[in-house]
């Protein structure tokens, strides 16, 4: 397969220039392509980012966030009704008693579960698909943590909140950024295999928004690599972790004092529900990807749909900045087969520059996301990007000047991921840039928290991607791994000590009820059930027109 | 993908016709299928979407992670969602990172008869034969390496004659080589314990109670020190 002959031409610009470009990377790509002012990221946020345009964001009509402006599609999915009717459905006695119920098998919920375990709870852990298919098991770039000398937290802290438009939570930053040494060693010491310098010092690279080398990393299967030790982490523990896999959670459950009390979980095999009745819950459903909002494609794993955003907010807990999406500045837009795939801010860690289509570096390659990305969707806005047959645009991400920069080999190394996806479809990135445009990433917003991770609603609790106010509007690379890191394993602690000192009540799901009153008094009209737990991609209408067209003799029925 | 041309692929043994240039995963989305299992990450990372298939004119049995895999005209496939091989449970922390842990917990890794079956299959391209002899000679290093990429998707050990499960054997050579075996830094242990005595508290405080412009120009402000120390 690899590149159309027509891109050919603009291919042969990139080579052209790169020699140049490999002479001011030497010499400190900065000299030459200035990172941007305030007002200059200002400006280009304003006009080129998805969330800045008008249609972005709406007001939300019910709920404890009532009357704020959310991303519209955010509003949408949360102005919807129950899978669970509440007048027929029977909660007591439920199937199952636990002191800590974790809801979402990725990396903070492995995390918690280790740790609830640690300080003494019983734990049941249910997840959507099987444990591990989760956002956490792909992540390429890496985790930052302050682990060298010429670094320190107070730096990692500074770095973070200007990244996250200084509306970032300061005391979960500060969390963040302290305990970030400490969880590099638990990681090692649990077996991760990081990337490391001959004398076992840990490797660092920089990232988008960092002043400091501060990117841990494992090859560029990271997530892969800390996602597969915890998993077999949990599953050494089978005495106290029961794993429930392809068993999402749909609704929390409440007791008569309002206190978080389990929920009700859906076998996505049989479509049974039961009842885990908990002293304490924690929500590590992680993100919404998979929401496609504007249309973007996403990086997310498949069942990425704000489930645990739905659910906490349905029964009473406040969300933080759900106004703000964060789209990755570099998406695959060809190959058609991995369109909207992630490729890792990592390639840009080593040297990778966005060019356009007549070769030229138009941004300093290593601004914070969302300022890349807008400063991508503005050159190809501008006539500056190639058109995919497929009728995408994109720019080029120039690899092969890893390789000069750094050393042969250098990409064959330390990015076998992405090597090995693009030979997949005829294309060698050591040889050739590959094309991209921004794609849907990560959910900035979430739940609110506090230090140990409690929500507003007693005994529930929430770490991970499905939280807010780590990253104020923009996180940064490498702080979301770490986050579901250091806060899963908080809320693992906290549940732990919660449940002992927490007796449950009667249970009740009352304010589904409520809920539902309350959409009826808006006046809100809709169709959508939620939590959603997987995105729709059938066309069935397309289907059984081609069905008809093509092979009669197939039944037509579906 | 609406204009795509139509071509036909065989699931479970039944004819569907899907846009050629899909995947295994978007062709079965197109022909009608909800998929609850046998799909996690769509990108390549997670093994969820081990598949099975033959192609015409080719006895060989291929497989292929289906998010992946473009189908081909006349491909017979089946996803493989789950391989039995149950995980041996273990205290990592006092383990020793000595083949005799393969003997404790996964003696069939011993009845290998280098048939290469495993590294065939493998979706990753990955040598897993050449993983599981240096797991049998104890080379953790080596095993480590060879096996990193392994998504543990399970197609090597369901096809091993001698019914060895490859990929948790290898995990297992991972942990204990990153715990044990690997070369370990000495400023982290430093850097934790300045955290533990509160070197960065007073430099917290004070800069937690500035006001937003000075955090500004702080940040702006900045250096960039971007050197390896
Ligand atoms: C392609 C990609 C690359 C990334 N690279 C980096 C990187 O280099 N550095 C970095 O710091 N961050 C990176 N990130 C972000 C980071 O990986 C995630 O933000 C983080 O892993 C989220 O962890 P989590 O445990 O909160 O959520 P997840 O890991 O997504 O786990 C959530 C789990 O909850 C389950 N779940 C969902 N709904 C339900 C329900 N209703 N009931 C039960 N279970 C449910 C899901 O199936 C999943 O298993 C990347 C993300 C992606 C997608
Ligand atoms: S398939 Fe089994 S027996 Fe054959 S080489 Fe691989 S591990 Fe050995
Ligand atoms: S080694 Fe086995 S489990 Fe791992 S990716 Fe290859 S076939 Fe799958
Ligand atoms: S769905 Fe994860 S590897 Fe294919």
């Amino acid at each position: 397969m690899g590149y159309p002959e027509y891109m050919r031409e603009s291919l042969k610009m990139v080579e052209r220039t790169r020699p140049q470009r490999l002479e001011m990377a030497k010499k400190g790509l900065r000299n030459f392509v200035k990172p941007m002012s305030e007002e200059e990221r200002e400006e280009v946020l304003r006009k080129y980012h998805p969330d800045y345009q008008p249609d972005a964001r709406r007001e939300v009509r019910v709920g404890p966030n009532k009357g704020e402006l959310l991303t519209a599609k955010v509003a949408e999915v949360l102005e919807s009704h129950s899978r669970i009717d509440p007048d027929n459905f029977v909660i007591e006695p439920p199937d199952y008693e636990t002191d800590v119920l974790i809801i979402g098998g990725g990396g903070a919920g492995c995390m918690a579960a280790i740790w609830a375990r640690k300080e003494g709870a019983k734990v049941i852990l249910c997840t959507k698909l099987r444990l591990g298919d989760a956002n956490s098991m792909m992540s390429q770039g890496g985790m930052q943590a302050a682990v060298n000398p010429h670094d320190s937290p107070v730096i990692h802290y500074i770095d973070a909140l200007g990244g996250g438009h200084f509306d970032n939570k300061p005391e979960l930053l500060k969390v963040l950024t302290t305990e970030g040494p400490k969880i590099a060693k638990f990681l090692e010491d649990l077996g991760v295999m990081w990337d490391k310098l001959p004398d076992g010092h840990y490797q660092t690279k920089p990232g988008g928004g960092t002043s400091r080398r501060r990117m841990l990393s494992c090859k560029d299967y990271t997530g892969a690599e800390i996602m597969r030790v915890l998993r077999d982490e949990v599953r050494n523990h089978p005495e106290d972790i029961l794993v429930l896999e392809y068993n999402p959670a749909v609704e929390l459950v409440l007791d008569e004092e309002g206190k978080c009390a389990g929920a009700i979980l859906m076998n996505m095999e049989t479509g049974e529900y039961t009842v885990v009745k908990a002293k304490a819950t924690i929500i590590a459903t992680g993100g919404f990807g998979r929401l496609h909002i504007k249309g973007f494609p996403t990086t997310n794993h498949y069942g990425a749909t704000m489930d645990g955003v739905v659910m906490a907010y349905r029964a009473g807990a406040k969300l933080l900045y759900m106004d703000s999406v964060q789209y990755h500045p570099t998406g695959a837009v060809y190959p058609p087969q991995i369109l909207g795939f992630l490729i890792t801010e990592k390639i840009r860690g080593f040297g990778g520059q966005p060019v356009n289509k007549y070769g030229e570096l138009f941004v300093y390659p290593l601004e914070p996301r969302d300022v890349e990305a807008s400063a991508i969707i503005r050159e190809c806005a501008e006539g500056r990007g190639i058109k995919t047959p497929d009728g995408h645009v994109g720019v080029w991400l120039d690899s092969p000047i890893i390789d000069l920069l750094n050393g042969p080999g250098t990409i064959e190394k330390n990015f076998p991921a992405m090597v090995r996806q693009y030979r997949r479809f005829g294309i060698d990135i050591t040889k050739e840039p590959m094309l991209i445009y921004p794609t849907l990433h990560y959910q900035n917003g979430g739940i609110e928290i506090n230090e140990w991770c409690e929500t507003t609603i007693p005994n529930l609790l929430a770490a991970g991607e499905v939280t807010g106010g780590v990253h104020g509007r923009n996180r940064l690379m490498g702080n979301s791994v770490l986050d579901y890191n250091v806060f899963g394993r908080r809320a693992g602690i906290k549940a732990a000590e919660l449940a002992k000192k927490t007796t449950v009540g009667k249970l009740t799901i009352e304010h589904i009820k409520k809920y539902e009153e309350e959409l009826r008094e808006a006046g809100i009209e809709t169709k959508l059930v939620t939590p959603i737990l997987l995105p729709e991609y059938r066309n069935l209408e397309l289907l059984k027109k081609h069905r008809k067209e093509f092979d009669p003799f197939l039944p037509a029925g579906i | 993908m609406e204009e795509r041309k139509l071509i036909p692929i065989y699931v479970l043994g039944k004819k569907y016709m899907v846009p050629e240039g899909s995947t295994i995963i978007t062709a079965l989305e197109y022909a009608g299928f909800k998929l609850k299992k046998g799909v996690g990450c769509r990108e390549g990372f997670c093994g969820a979407c081990a598949s099975l298939y033959r192609l015409p004119g080719d006895y060989r049995l291929h497989g292929g992670l289906g998010c992946q895999t473009v189908v081909v005209e006349n491909m017979h496939i089946v996803q493989i969602p789950y391989t039995p091989a149950p995980k041996a449970v273990y205290d990592i922390e006092e383990l020793e990172p000595d083949v005799s842990v393969f003997n404790r917990y996964y003696p069939e890794l011993f009845r290998c008869v280098s048939c290469n079956t495993c590294t065939k299959i493998c979706p990753q391209e990955l040598n897993v034969m050449d993983y599981v002899n240096a797991m049998m000679r104890g080379d953790f290093e080596t095993a480590a390496e060879l096996s990193f990429d392994c998504l543990m998707c399970g197609l090597c050990s369901a096809r091993c004659p001698a019914e060895i499960s490859q990929f948790l054997c290898a995990i297992l050579a991972r942990r204990l080589y990153g715990k044990y075996l690997s070369k370990k830094g000495e400023f982290i242990l430093q850097r934790i314990k300045e955290i533990e005595e509160g070197k960065y508290e007073e430099e917290f405080r004070r800069l937690m109670s500035l006001p937003l412009e000075e955090l500004k120009k702080i940040y702006y402000e900045r250096d960039l020190n971007l050197e390896i120390t």
